[in-house]
């Protein structure tokens, strides 16, 4: 059967955390995207300023989460999102994909991608597009 | 497979990259005052608003305008080590800035020293790195604080960073007396929008009266406060919602510095503001006039001050800010254009024009010297500052600066109804306010009732959005601080050091003791930031965000 309703809620069902790593305070994308991933049907929680990857890694498992997108604009990118990754692995959760967004310079992006990121946005993307892209990575 | 977004993001991921038809003209501001075809006298107003440094002040708190002196000239600046900053303060000033204006990285801003866990990626980022005395002697190296004012966007630590640059004149053999500047110290709009708080509310807005009342008789001539809108515009509020949470926020300080007994007469004349500029140009001016007469007005209305002198509103702004893209990165000279002549037109006092590049990385001497030459071009060859307030008397500007004064004075008295500014804060009630706004923001800039041009108009399939020059941070900057860090610590008096912290601590204790001398006696000691804030947050505890989502 086929059905030309799009789908309002494709992330019924799938748990996300939204981080803020480091000092950097701007969390207005953080949240513009919390809000946007709740109204495509996802659980999101987020975790306030200030974060250490280890506290984000921990509360990443402990809440059993499919997904992680951390944001930073501070150019502190590369350091912290290879220390979450790092701390998402000691605990066994390696399988969580990692998204990143903020102000992350066009030549970062293949570092980070190399480094296993699942994707990386910018305040220039389509929200539904930034949406689209996590549906595809997390599947049905 | 990856979905990264590439680069930028993709041509196909921006909404309107295959729009080719130019949008539909708005009929409504971004505030969302809906705008007549033609405004005529009769709606207008019809009256006389007075003349310029008349009361309330709608023409400007000066009667000669830019004639007497011009705006100063201040370029946000700063990253790396206090050597890699005071060369480019001496490359701004050798190009003629008139004022300075530090950025500090985040650990400074947040209370850290360069050797905490949490402060080791972030040294020297966004900002130079400030952890004690010694630093800030090599920032100021050459420069004679008697003759040039400083402005500090410093906030969770300002009375710290001011404490700091007290000690600093008194080295240089410079009277406190003589010291200009500002220091942004606003922390309610932290916990709104800039994230750099500390300490809980309360003892916040307890430190900030003790450095107003300090500043107030130790250096008579500088700004201890700047409270600003710039940063919750930024991160959604509209241009009537900024003016209407800054004049909140500026009422909350008030009422703060009354119950410490203040004299009203005497601290509001030293109170002044920071906005941001957008691209809307006459809401943006308009925003100026009707924000300097309700301020006047607030000021005599609620707390009785008729001295005219305490109720000018006195402000600096930014151009550029989120209005700034990475698509098509040159056509940012042009916004920051405009956006200058709207903050002149509107009688700022000081202007900072970022770089076209500054939206995504440090500018370098390249970009930074169009922003600056931006400002001179618009001070020196357009004559718009020849007279005050060219557009004063214009049906349209009239009724405009009307029309926000009203729905700014509206929020205002919402905010009253909710139990005053700093219960919505604590309560997180304006921290969603400004998120759900940066959705719909977002969103309509997405669906393109926004119009962003390079963006989501007129952008080309193949465009590149190449912006030149890299800014390049020294690698090494973040080690050498660390290394200069260790060595201050090696060399100066511990006990010293102990004396001044147990001092400090004491006083943080007692609600009737200013602590600002105490913090300067820290600062002379070689004490560190770092350390002057463990000592208060031992007394003062930690702010709780508040997570509403």
């Amino acid at each position: 059967m086929q059905t030309s309703a799009k789908n309002e809620s494709p992330l019924k069902g799938k748990r996300i955390l939204i981080a803020k790593p480091g000092l950097d305070g701007h969390d207005v994308g953080a949240k513009v995207i919390a809000l946007a991933l709740r109204d495509a049907g996802a659980d999101v929680i987020y975790t306030g300023l200030r974060k250490s990857p280890e506290y984000i890694a921990g509360v990443a498992v402990d809440e059993d989460v499919d997904a992680v997108g951390l944001s930073l604009l501070s150019g502190s990118h590369i350091e912290l999102v290879a220390e979450t990754m790092r701390c998402l692995a000691e605990r066994d959760g390696a399988d969580i994909k990692v998204f990143v967004g903020g102000t992350i310079p066009s030549e970062d992006h293949p570092t980070l991608l190399a480094a296993g990121v699942s994707g990386v946005f910018t305040a220039d993307m389509d929200l539904d597009a930034v949406v689209a892209a996590i549906v595809a990575e997390l599947g049905p | 497979m990856s979905t990264s977004a590439g680069a930028r993001a993709p041509s196909d991921q921006i909404a309107g990259a295959a729009r080719a038809e130019p949008p539909e003209p708005s009929t409504s501001t971004p505030s969302g005052i809906e705008v007549p075809v033609v405004v005529t006298r009769e709606m207008a107003g019809d009256r006389d608003i007075g003349a310029p440094g008349e009361a309330p002040f709608t023409r400007g708190i000066f009667p000669d305008g830019f004639r007497g002196r011009l705006w100063t000239i201040r370029q946000y600046s700063g990253f790396g080590t206090a050597e890699d900053t005071n060369e480019r303060y001496r490359f701004l000033l050798e190009g003629g800035q008139t004022g300075l204006s530090v950025a500090l990285d985040l650990p400074t801003q947040c209370g850290l020293d360069p050797t905490d866990s949490m402060a080791k990626p972030e040294v020297g980022k966004v900002g130079v790195s400030l952890s004690n005395l010694a630093e800030a002697e090599i920032l100021f190296d050459g420069i004679d604080l008697s003759k040039i004012s400083t402005s500090f966007t410093i906030n969770g630590t300002a009375a710290i960073i001011y404490a700091m640059y007290c000690a600093v004149a008194d080295k240089q053999g410079v009277p406190r007396a003589k010291l200009t500047g500002t220091i942004q110290n606003d922390i309610l709009k932290e916990y709104v929008a800039r994230g750099t708080w500390i300490f809980p509310v309360r003892p916040s807005m307890r430190l900030i009266a003790d450095s107003i009342l300090f500043s107030n008789d130790q250096t008579p001539r500088f700004n201890p406060i700047s409270i600003a809108g710039a940063h919750v515009r930024d991160a959604g509020a509209t241009a009537v919602e900024e003016l209407a949470y800054t004049l909140a926020n500026g009422i909350a300080y008030v009422e703060e510095l009354l119950r410490r007994g203040g004299d009203v007469t005497k601290f509001a004349r030293r109170l002044s503001f920071f906005f941001y500029v957008h691209m809307d140009f006459f809401e943006e001016v308009c925003k100026f006039r009707a924000g300097r007469r309700l301020w006047a007005k607030l000021l005599e209305e609620r707390f009785g001050v008729t001295d005219e002198k305490a109720r000018h509103f006195r402000f600096g702004v930014v151009c550029g800010g989120s209005s700034l893209t990475a698509a098509q990165p040159y056509n940012n000279i042009v916004r920051v254009g405009t956006e200058t002549m709207a903050a002149v037109l509107g009688g700022a006092q000081s202007i900072f024009t970022c770089a076209y590049d500054e939206a995504f990385q440090i500018p370098t001497e390249f970009s930074a010297e169009i922003a600056l030459r931006t400002q001179q071009i618009i001070a020196h060859e357009s004559g718009i500052a020849r007279t005050v307030d060219p557009l004063g008397g214009s049906y349209y500007v009239e009724w405009l600066t009307d029309r926000m004064e009203e729905e700014t004075r509206a929020i205002i008295e919402e905010l009253d109804d909710y139990g005053g500014v700093t219960k919505a804060i604590e309560d997180g009630y304006l921290q969603m306010r400004i998120a759900e706004r940066a959705r719909d923001r977002k969103r309509a800039v997405d669906k393109g009732e926004t119009v962003i041009v390079g963006q989501n108009f007129f952008r080309r399939e193949e465009q590149t959005d190449d912006f030149g020059e890299v800014f390049r941070l020294d690698p090494k900057a973040a080690e050498k601080v660390r290394e200069k860090y260790d060595a201050v610590l090696a060399r100066r008096d511990e006990a010293a050091v102990a004396r001044s912290l147990a001092a400090l601590e004491e006083a943080a204790a007692r609600d009737d003791v200013n602590v600002m001398p105490f913090l300067v006696d820290c600062c002379h000691a070689y004490a560190t930031v770092g350390e002057m804030v463990a000592t208060l947050k031992r007394r003062w505890g930690e702010f709780q965000e508040p997570i509403r989502l």
